[in-house]
């Protein structure tokens, strides 16, 4: 049984066209992929992730138990803040990557990935061991995200939070429309704009008029077909995708997100190994001389030789030509080389980039904006 | 969406004769089930296409397909527009997203083409068996 989000019906009115994600319904696109891929880049975008999983811990022990499932360090996260993260098995793989949002000393809200909500519910039930109260809460929150250059000019329309004060991967409790919301200024797009976290039937509410608030700015509803690209020309990794329990967090390149002085924590001993030892492969950005688009499982070559594989692949809107990520052998992954991708039954040039493929746009100064 | 004075192939192509050259496009509902196109690769003037054959292949967001040639014959002309601008197919496929022109080898091979209702039946079919 496919589940729906609270907008579900919000969805078809507008003529989305829907696809099974996860085991959720969503929506795949409104109008065009490309045509919402931009006006996120240049105004900005209305997103339902509402599939997403929330997971509660609260309890005297939270605090140690977050740090103990995940790689990176909660040590100067203060409430109010949020943390990028992976959580690792004690092989280092991978289970998940998500945010930890800080919600008080001793009580966190982990946004987990749709297709992993309930895996990762359930590790976090087995490690707690009491340690702190462990709640799915993804069923009783809506996701709704606003992302783009226009994102804080809308939503300064429809509440009293002074958002210009409000700094990237940070939060606060907010009234927006007079709807209650955990108000995040994170995105998964590159661009600033802002995650809104709400009781579901509040949803249709405060998505209408933030809709309609934001059609003279260009606000458009955006699908996951779109959003699929604006976080891939970030390099952002998809879990399923471009990392999984068979990759660590030195593999995907997320280095910074792995703290071995921080004290003990699942997959440290695995992980402080990686890095003595040294890791043969790893993931790196290219992008195609074309339009063409590498896709998941097609082969990465240098001189007709396999030197690893794609994870994640598109033509990039921004950028006019096809991109990607993928794994390769630890000897070619230099910026700026020359290499081939194996597209039905020929080999495309390609070159490795440093990734991301687009700036970064997100507000992380209360003066100006990080262009 | 499906103009009169064209002929449909199932593989979702449609031709249109003019003494013996044949201009060739994918329908409205073949674009519309691709998504957004983001890119074509053509084969050159001068190649050869027989009936019921890939010729090239399309790719879109989502998807990866394959042109079917709709009858036989040499390629005369191929539609440039698209290496830059692949979405005019989605645009305008009966018109500038046209895919190439080919000197029709054999007209008998248009007699299994089928007609405006006839195709629109056909898409109906498809529809249903999903």
């Amino acid at each position: 049984m496919l589940k729906i989000t609270a907008l579900h019906q919000i969805h078809l009115n507008l003529g989305a066209r829907m696809i099974q994600f996860a085991g959720w319904q969503m929506p795949l696109q409104y109008t065009s992929i490309p045509e919402e891929h931009r006006s996120v880049r240049e105004s900005a975008g209305l997103f339902d992730l509402s599939h997403m999983g929330e997971i509660r811990l609260q309890g005297k022990g939270a605090f140690h138990l977050v740090q103990r499932l995940v790689t990176n360090d909660l040590a100067h996260l203060n409430p109010g803040e949020v943390l990028y993260t992976p959580m690792c098995n004690s092989q280092g793989g991978i289970i998940d990557d998500l945010l930890v949002y800080r919600t008080d000393q001793e009580e966190f809200l982990l946004v987990v990935n749709a297709a992993n909500t309930e895996k990762d519910y359930a590790w976090i039930e087995k490690q707690s061991r009491g340690e702190a109260k462990v709640e799915n809460l993804t069923d009783e929150f809506s996701l709704i995200a606003l992302q783009g250059p226009k994102a804080e000019e809308i939503l300064t329309e429809l509440t009293d939070v002074s958002l210009s004060q409000l700094l990237y991967y940070h939060f606060t409790q907010a009234k927006v429309k007079g709807v209650n919301a955990l108000l995040s200024r994170t995105g998964y797009t590159g661009e600033d704009g802002f995650e809104l976290y709400l009781a579901s039937q509040e949803a249709p509410k405060l998505w209408n008029a933030l809709l309609q608030t934001g059609k003279p700015y260009g606000l458009k509803p955006t699908g996951l077909g779109a959003r699929d690209t604006l976080r891939l020309e970030m390099g952002y990794r998809l879990h399923g995708n471009d990392i999984d329990e068979t990759t660590s967090p030195f593999e995907a390149a997320l280095d910074w997100t792995v703290k071995l002085s921080k004290g003990d924590f699942i997959g440290r001993e695995a992980l402080e190994k990686q890095k003595k030892e040294g890791i043969s492969r790893k993931l790196i950005g290219f992008q195609m001389e074309t339009r063409i688009a590498p896709r998941k499982g097609y082969a990465l070559l240098v001189k007709k030789l396999k030197i690893g594989e794609v994870t994640s692949g598109s033509f990039s809107p921004t950028l006019q030509k096809g991109i990607g990520l993928g794994y390769v052998d630890l000897q070619h992954t230099s910026p700026g080389s020359s290499i081939s991708v194996g597209i039905r039954d020929k080999n495309y040039p390609a070159r490795i980039v440093s990734l991301p493929f687009y700036e970064p746009r997100v507000k992380k100064t209360a003066d100006n904006l990080i262009v | 969406m499906y103009p009169e004075g064209l002929k449909y192939a199932k593989t979702h192509e449609w031709l249109k004769v003019e003494d013996n050259e044949g201009k060739v496009g994918i329908t409205y509902y073949a674009q519309d089930r691709l998504g957004d196109i983001t890119f074509v690769e053509l084969p050159q003037v001068g190649a050869e296409l027989t009936k019921g054959k890939s010729f090239g292949t399309v790719e879109s967001f989502k998807a990866v397909s394959e042109f079917y040639a709709p009858v036989s014959g040499k390629v005369i002309q191929v539609n440039k527009e698209l290496r830059d601008n692949p979405e005019l197919i989605n645009q305008d496929p009966y018109g500038q997203g046209w895919i190439l022109v080919v000197e029709i080898a054999s007209p008998a091979e248009m007699e299994e083409l089928l007609s405006p209702s006839d195709y629109e039946q056909w898409v109906k079919q498809q529809e249903e068996v999903g």
